[in-house]
């Protein structure tokens, strides 16, 4: 009875997506408290503050959900919420591009690591997009300006006819919604890849291959070799 | 919208251009991309502080 049950336990579809996400990262690395000695770098820093950008780009949206888009142009409390999304962005988009430099200069996709510098390059694009979504959505001459801009050039490009960045409501869902949505689980993606192969060695250093995820060894190769 | 009076006299601000062959860009972006550098030179060459434990 015992057996049976555990069998049908180990069949339905929650307790393999159990497994699935246990099995997405080395056991022990979703919140690591140590790291490679090469991590101790004021680089690495950039990566974080990038999240941390993010979570307040997010956080003062939210809040500016709450007034509306027009909100900012009659209230104080709203300016200054407008002003905390707009420079939260500032310092998302400033620490990303400095994050990507490092990354680039450490040419951080050795080790099977494409895939985290392809999902952190696709996530600064989508971000582009979102924060230019943004412009269009001020409620203001500036955000006209931009749209009309933005037309043409969209037409030009020959991708006109999948949206129309002159209709208000669709870019207002956009910037609220999908793009967002995009951001974060790609940012999420990314950041599952980084603690499953953990960051990326020196160049040069005498490292072996990666341990593959979910195996019994749980941390990442270059952690092991390099402590 | 009122404007923070110790800026009223300030805004608003037409800091000017940098024109270079086809690159147009406001002098505040050329000030942010150059702190960018900054920041990022910094962030290779100062020394992380050591873990105690």
């Amino acid at each position: 009875m015992t057996a049976a049950r555990s069998e049908t336990r180990s069949r339905s579809w929650s307790s393999r997506l159990s497994g699935w996400i246990s099995g997405l990262v080395p056991k022990g690395q979703w919140l690591p408290d140590r790291q490679p000695a090469y991590v101790a770098s004021w680089i690495y820093v950039f990566g974080v503050a990038t999240l941390a950008g993010l979570v307040l780009v997010i956080a003062s949206g939210l809040v500016l959900t709450i007034g509306g888009v027009t909100w900012w142009h009659t209230s104080s409390l709203g300016h200054f919420v407008n002003s905390l999304h707009l420079w939260s962005v500032e310092l998302f988009f400033a620490a990303m591009v400095i994050h990507l430099w490092g990354k680039f200069v450490m040419a951080a996709w050795r080790g099977r690591r494409g895939l985290t510098w392809l999902t952190g390059a696709f996530s600064f694009f989508v971000s582009i997009g979102t924060a230019f979504t943004g412009y269009l959505i001020q409620t203001n001459f500036d955000s006209q300006w931009i749209s009309t801009q933005a037309k043409d050039g969209l037409n030009s490009a020959g991708v006109g006819a999948a949206f129309n960045v002159m209709n208000f409501g669709q870019m207002v869902l956009y910037h609220v919604a999908l793009l967002p949505l995009a951001v974060l689980l790609i940012v999420g993606w990314h950041i599952v890849l980084i603690r499953r192969h953990g960051g990326v060695p020196p160049i040069g250093a005498d490292v072996p291959e990666p341990a593959a995820a979910g195996t019994a060894d749980a941390a990442p190769a270059t952690e092991r070799e390099v402590r | 919208m009122a404007v923070f009076p110790p800026l009223a006299g300030l805004a608003p601000l037409d800091a000017g251009f940098v024109h270079w062959g086809f690159i147009n860009l406001s002098v505040p972006n050329v000030l942010v991309i150059a702190a960018m550098l900054v920041v990022f030179v910094l962030a290779l060459v100062v020394p992380f502080p050591e873990d105690e434990s």
